[in-house]
């Protein structure tokens, strides 16, 4: 009988799945963009920049997520005059969110690299601009992609908070579907199976991408 | 409303109380879940086939599962199958899986940090292999694993604002019911901010001052 109510609604919970797997996109998307300016911003910039940095960073990773959905859908943005439908909120929240966590990543893989690199660049005719983006970068994002990746997973059970402003993700489905048809936990199993499941396919992707990208002698550790 | 009407007589009594639901929440749960959270790292370090595979499912599980959805499975899903909870107890029930099931993952990369070496010595000097790990490796790889396990604590403190979407009151729901029924919503989220970025902040001193007096010298 269960069984036979999970295919029945199994279309439903597929939007559920990808309106999730769309607020994690857009969280990492949302979240390199910021996130590596920022990081940037901490290591290279004025003490004004890092001092605004930080606390951005402070302000974002002190917060539950769920006073961050609150504070964003029923605070600021209407205090904007902007009224956004609640994926959008749910994603720009997340993203805003997530940049502080990658922005940390992206920094402590900046600072990694020596500081000689930059003098010999630096030395050799390129402006600061230009060192940054053809010696440091590429060597420092390689560096950063495992702490990215570790993101995913965390940003993936965190979307499911979006739930409380209405947002029509995978466990908002699952609860309607619930609430619907009074059979309760099969479904929420198979919502719990399903989020184990994205999160292990993820991370197995994000770990092929990294084997792929890798320079041979230049893995982590052996930098 | 004035303002300062507003936050004496009602922000106040609602966020103290809260707070001390907030509070009571990590209070009962950071012990359990540490304890806990050491006792699944030993069984999938130290344990037999069965016993390893059984814990690692465990944290598998309450890692992947969002902690929203298992609070719904506590409260929601439970009484399908007979079993009733009140919201406090299946937040903390909630809380205690989920933070323990991380914990265990920060112990178990400490114990095996310890080198295998100082187990068989421990048990060359006559200790059994439960006085070995209790003496020997537990109090070396507790000592690293602090960073991890503060950073838990801290999580918790945020997760615990959770509970409210089982109905529990405690601060963000406190937060929640005041901002809806006076209509004030920036006022009152920025203010469950602060405190809720205080919390952090103070526990985050505590837990670097630990780190440093619990650090092995050299």
């Amino acid at each position: 009988m269960a069984l036979s109510i999970l295919i029945d609604w199994f279309p439903y919970l597929f939007s559920g799945i990808v309106l999730t797997l769309g607020l994690v996109a857009s969280a990492l998307i949302i979240g390199v963009g910021i996130g590596l300016p920022m990081a940037l911003g901490q290591v290279y910039g004025s003490l004004a920049i890092r001092t605004l940095i930080s606390i951005y960073v402070w302000f974002f990773r002190g917060l539950p997520v769920l006073v961050l959905l609150f504070l964003f859908y029923f605070g600021i943005f209407p205090a904007l005059k902007l009224d956004l439908p609640a994926f959008y909120v749910g994603a720009v929240v997340l993203g805003l969110w997530g940049a502080a966590y990658q922005s940390q990543v992206f920094r402590g893989a900046i600072q990694s690299i020596s500081e000689g690199q930059m003098t010999a660049a630096r030395s050799l005719g390129m402006s600061r601009f230009q060192a940054i983006k053809s010696i440091i970068l590429p060597q420092a994002m390689r560096i950063a992609l495992p702490g990215w990746s570790n993101q995913y997973p965390e940003i993936l059970t965190e979307s499911s908070i979006c739930y409380a402003i209405g947002v029509a993700e995978l466990l908002t489905r699952s609860s309607q579907i619930v609430s619907q048809t009074y059979v309760t936990m099969p479904i929420y199993m198979a919502c719990a199976i399903i989020f184990i499941l994205l999160s292990y396919a993820g991370t197995s992707g994000i770990h092929f991408i990294e084997k792929k990208i890798a320079i041979p002698g230049f893995g982590p550790g052996e930098a | 409303m004035d303002q300062i009407t507003f936050i004496l007589d009602v922000m106040l009594p609602a966020f103290s109380n809260g707070l001390l639901m907030t509070l009571t929440l990590i209070a009962i749960t950071a012990p359990i879940g540490f304890l806990l959270g050491v006792a699944i790292a030993c069984g999938r370090v130290y344990g037999g086939k069965g016993l390893s595979w059984l814990m690692q499912l465990y944290t598998i599980f309450f890692r992947g599962c969002p902690l929203l959805l298992l609070l719904f499975i506590l409260y929601f899903g439970l009484p399908s199958v007979g079993i009733i909870f009140t919201p406090f107890v299946a937040s903390v029930l909630g809380f205690i899986f989920c933070n323990s099931a991380y914990n265990s993952e920060y112990v178990r990369g400490a114990i095996l940090s310890v080198k295998e070496g100082q187990l068989i010595a421990a048990k060359a000097l006559g200790m059994t292999k439960g006085q070995a790990i209790l003496n020997i490796v537990l109090p070396q790889a507790l000592r690293r694993s602090i960073p991890g396990i503060s950073n838990e604590f801290i999580y918790l403190i945020k997760y615990s604002s959770l509970a409210y979407m089982i109905t529990l009151v405690e601060l963000t729901g406190a937060s929640k019911l005041i901002a809806t029924k006076y209509f004030a919503y920036n006022e009152t989220f920025f203010a469950v901010a602060i405190v809720y970025l205080a919390l952090v902040t103070v526990t985050t001193f505590g837990a670097n001052a630990l780190e440093k007096k619990y650090a092995v010298p050299g």
